[in-house]
């Protein structure tokens, strides 16, 4: 059987983070499912969690009105979900809605942030992650401004 | 160096803006083989000659396909062509896919846009000679759903045998069920081996130049085994006017296909 601490010990977003801080993760991360169609989440609400895709694929999208929604992203099993419970007033800038049906490990952005304060190697272990997320994340987002297969004549 | 007269046998269209010519000789003369990655100069009367990749099979030398997007007058007037109508065919021109060098290996395509029309030839060979590869890895992005081509055959390609085709858009709407992201973002869900590795790319510079990136700063891809195919102004084909020059090379005559190797003090260069 999976155990979630298997499950978070080999996902390479966690990879070489030292065993008695998984142990500590595990205290706040969960199973959760998703249909088809439901929100992971909308802008504007608490950033209550961040979610690590086992399976399914996610749009992160723009609302905006009077015209449908921007997709900016999908994300799928093997990516991370999220970084706003991160970062005050933690919440969400964008919605999250699920295109295939989708599992995930949801990990409680409180939780971790509480033992973040107390144990500040495991923040910063933490940090260093989603710093690369973010990087990676800022460098499409700017490879996509560059509109590379419109027609330039 | 003299136009080849050529009748129009068949035109689909691949997308909004985008088609693809069959083209078989007036006079039933044999054609010359191509390989993979090579293109011809098609001249059409009154209005100019182009360079076109050549997107179809090698192993049906007789019948050209030409993948075109028509972005301008000559390549509109090109797509507008009727079957039945002639056209001028100067070639087979240029360098090849390096297929021998990946024969024992993994193949990873990276294709951009209608990057994919010159890549199309070494999928065909590669699936063909199946036994000759490894895995086949084809990653592929388009600004849109309605710009991706060969829609139906990307589906058959990724039935094949160890073959992995993976799909993203830049810009996809809400109905639109699959990859959003840079074609980039793909590496994420690729495992590779970068000492087996033979990497082919084709697209916008741009994209090249990130997709370079990702192959030798985060996958370990040696600059020897990633090929690239360049685009420039190619007016005679055959290293003569100098149009195409880029640097020390001539994209017609000593590419357009390249390793990274020959072309890494170049690339991204602002005066180029």
């Amino acid at each position: 059987m999976e155990t979630l601490e298997r499950i978070l010990g080999e996902h390479p977003f966690f990879e070489g983070l030292e065993p008695e801080y998984l142990k500590l993760l595990v205290g706040c991360a969960s199973n959760v499912r998703f249909q088809a169609g439901a929100y992971l989440f909308r802008e504007g609400e608490e950033a209550s969690h961040f979610y690590l895709i086992r399976q399914g694929r996610v749009a992160v999208e723009i609302y905006a009105p009077q015209r449908p929604p921007i997709v900016v992203q999908t994300l799928e099993g093997g990516d991370i979900l999220g970084w706003s419970w991160l970062i005050p007033p933690y919440h969400w800038r964008f919605d999250a809605r699920v295109v295939e049906p989708a599992r995930a490990i949801a990990l409680d952005g409180k939780c971790l942030r509480s033992k973040c304060e107390e144990n500040h190697d495991l923040g910063y272990a933490l940090l260093k992650r989603f710093a690369h997320i973010v990087e990676q994340r800022l460098e499409a987002t700017r490879m996509q401004l560059l509109d590379v297969y419109a027609t330039h004549v | 160096m003299c136009p080849q007269a050529h009748r129009v046998e068949g035109v689909s269209r691949e997308t909004q803006d985008t088609f693809s010519l069959t083209l078989e000789p007036c006079d039933g003369a044999e054609q010359p083989r191509f390989a993979p990655g090579q293109f011809s100069m098609l001249y059409v009367f009154g209005v100019g000659e182009l360079p076109v990749s050549i997107s179809g099979d090698p192993e049906q030398p007789g019948r050209l396909v030409y993948t075109v997007r028509s972005v301008g007058p000559a390549t509109h007037a090109l797509v507008s062509r009727r079957p039945g109508d002639s056209l001028g065919v100067r070639g087979p021109f240029g360098t090849a896919w390096p297929l021998e060098a990946g024969r024992g290996k993994d193949l990873l395509i990276v294709a951009g846009g209608i990057g994919l029309a010159p890549l199309r030839p070494a999928i065909y060979h590669v699936l063909r000679h199946r036994d000759d590869y490894v895995r086949l890895i084809v990653l592929y992005g388009a600004r849109s759903p309605r710009d991706l081509l060969y829609r139906k055959e990307l589906v058959s390609w990724a039935r094949s045998p160890d073959t992995q085709v993976l799909t993203t858009v830049d810009y996809g709407g809400v109905s639109w069920r699959g990859r959003v992201g840079v074609v980039t973002t793909l590496f994420r869900h690729v495992r590779l081996h970068p000492d087996r590795t033979v990497a082919l790319i084709c697209g916008p510079e741009i994209m090249m130049r990130y997709v370079i990136a990702e192959l030798e700063r985060n996958r370990g891809v040696c600059a020897s085994d990633i090929f690239l195919s360049m685009e420039r102004n190619m007016k005679c084909a055959v290293g003569f006017c100098g149009h195409c020059q880029y640097g020390p090379h001539f994209i017609c005559k000593d590419g357009p296909v390249f390793s990274y190797h020959q072309l890494r003090s170049l690339l991204g260069k602002h005066e180029l």
